[in-house]
């Protein structure tokens, strides 16, 4: 579904990324994990065209996807929920999630969109008319995933969404991405520092360090990886 | 009719009726409801850009002074020809008068579009430096233009603003500003300000809508160069420089960014409260600076921002 080339990204004369390859598979969850400073929001905002690659390509359901801008990725699909719950805060709820609607056209598919994300956290449904800002941490990163749902995505990319949250909504958190991934065959790249949970969910892993992809393999396999327990499971 | 149609006309018949009045106005306060309506439409129309979109542009003047000058051009130069030697009738005058404003809001929007899309890749403080510049630029263009003045400015412009001319567009303004700001298309605005990566995420074009705000911003500061030259009667580069910008900046902020009522409130204030002030002559400006200051200190978040029936965001 997602096939990423040799693909480098620099912010001024510093390399973020020095050429990394990975395929992400229909129907999987995949997880890019990797110490800060890894390079995996990097990873996640070049494929959203956020940031400009130098070098490579991506391609998105057979489609060379590397210089497009964000807004045409995301109309083909490829949503992505960024790092540390950026919702618009002066927005309420509703409002958040109508933006993230924002380029459907389809008003049936947007109200059935809009059941299917209150079906998955039904706190959003409590808070409708409330200004996002006002909303918990845990809160705001449902709205953030939610608000990606709206956007109909067949890929979904999470940057860090245990990051600042309290523990106890975190594995809620999780549960949501599995049963999102279940349920709806939505495919899923998650990024995450907190190596174990990750692992524990996803198909697929890929171990960034310093830019460059270290090792990948099954999750079930690298869990019992004794490197990779050493340096990020901590054990 | 919806609500802020409805509103829209109630406003424009009011403004018909203090016009029809005005003759029994006094002359001081009709001059000083003028400077109050050219000012409410420049700080509203900045409020789109600085407070709902979030981008800090230092360069209104620059584009008000465009409308100004464009208009003025086209009745002191095009419409002689067309009224012909008698001046033609009020109605004709006033049709004239209405298509000058025009052009000169279209030549702003243009102007606003040039600054605009290279400038506004920038952010922050680096974009307000950038837009003061370019509002310097136009100045000392009008500055060095000789077929516009030069440095003298414009003299003669015929007194074609009234009070109708004035609270109409002062009312259209804010009905458009308004009425874009609450539609779904709008909220884009606001999601620009509020995370720019995050607006991006979902899919909008946050250049396209900083281009809309500036564009439309600047039509506006045009429209009201427009009615300013036309009821000052001389315009002059020195009008409009910086200092200018600053001054409707503070209506902006001191009414609370991103709030249309707020801002209309602080535009009122600040034009009246200079005139209020006239009694103690040379002080007046040291004491409507320190009453700035008192004002900025009390209320941080804007004076007039109360956010009604909306929790407002930490």
């Amino acid at each position: 579904m997602l096939e990423v080339t040799d693909l480098s990204v620099s912010y001024g004369a510093i390399s973020a990324l020095g050429g990394i390859s990975f395929t992400i598979d229909q129907g999987a969850i995949v997880t890019l994990i990797g110490a800060n400073g890894a390079g995996k929001t990097t990873t996640l905002r070049t494929l959203s065209g956020l940031l400009p690659a130098k070098a490579g390509k991506i391609s998105f359901l057979g489609e060379d996807i590397t210089r497009l801008p964000p807004h045409r990725i995301v109309a083909r699909g490829l949503g992505h929920v960024p790092e540390g719950r950026m919702v618009f805060a002066n927005l309420t709820v509703d409002e958040n999630l109508a933006m993230g609607a924002y380029l459907q056209k389809d008003k049936a598919r947007i109200a059935a969109n809009r059941d299917y994300v209150f079906g998955i956290f039904p706190r959003l449904k409590e808070r409708l008319t409330q200004a996002a800002g006002t909303l918990s941490g845990g809160e705001q990163q449902m709205l953030a995933i939610g608000r990606a749902l709206m956007g109909n995505p067949r890929l979904l990319m999470l940057d860090e969404p245990s990051l600042g949250i309290a523990p106890k909504l975190i594995s809620t958190i999780f549960e949501k991405i599995v049963e999102i991934n279940r349920d709806h065959g939505t495919t899923i790249l998650l990024v995450e520092q907190n190596a174990n949970l990750a692992l524990e969910i996803s198909h697929r892993a890929y171990v960034l360090e310093t830019g460059r992809i270290v090792m990948s393999g099954a999750s079930k396999e690298l869990r019992t990886n004794p490197e990779l327990k050493a340096a990020y499971l901590g054990g | 009719m919806p609500r802020p149609h409805l509103y829209l006309l109630v406003a424009l018949l009011v403004s018909g009726g203090v016009s029809y009045f005005s003759d029994r106005i006094d002359p001081y306060h009709l001059d000083v409801l003028i400077g109050v309506g050219v000012n409410i439409i420049l700080a509203v129309s900045l409020n789109l850009v600085n407070g709902y979109t979030g981008q800090f542009s230092l360069g209104h003047a620059g584009f008000m002074s465009v409308g100004a000058y464009l208009s003025a051009a086209v009745t002191l130069f095009v419409a002689p020809q067309l009224l012909g030697a008698g001046g033609g009738t009020a109605l004709s005058q006033g049709v004239v008068f209405f298509f000058a404003l025009l052009a000169g809001g279209l030549s702003a929007a243009v102007a606003g579009l040039l600054v605009g899309v290279p400038s506004l890749r920038l952010k922050g403080d680096y974009l307000a430096i950038v837009t003061l510049g370019f509002g310097e630029i136009i100045r000392v263009i009008f500055q060095n233009f000789e077929p516009l003045g030069g440095a003298l400015g414009l003299n003669g412009i015929p007194a074609y603003t009234n009070a109708f001319w004035v609270l109409a567009f002062g009312a259209v303004t804010i009905f458009t500003v308004a009425c874009l700001v609450h539609s779904t298309y709008g909220r884009g605005f606001i999601a620009t300000k509020d995370d720019e990566i995050a607006a991006e995420a979902v899919g909008l074009n946050t250049t396209l809508y900083k281009i809309v705000a500036f564009v439309v911003g600047a039509f506006f500061a045009g429209i009201a160069g427009g009615l300013y030259g036309h009821f000052k009667q001389t315009i002059s580069p020195s009008g409009f420089d910086f200092s200018k910008s600053i001054e409707i900046i503070v209506m902006v902020i001191l009414g609370g960014m991103g709030n249309t009522v707020g801002v209309i409130l602080a535009a009122i204030l600040l034009t009246l409260l200079p005139e209020v002030l006239r009694p103690v002559a040379e002080y007046r400006m040291i004491l409507y600076s320190f009453l700035l200051i008192v004002l900025m200190l009390a209320r941080p978040q804007g004076l007039f921002n109360f956010h009604f029936g909306r929790k407002q965001a930490a």
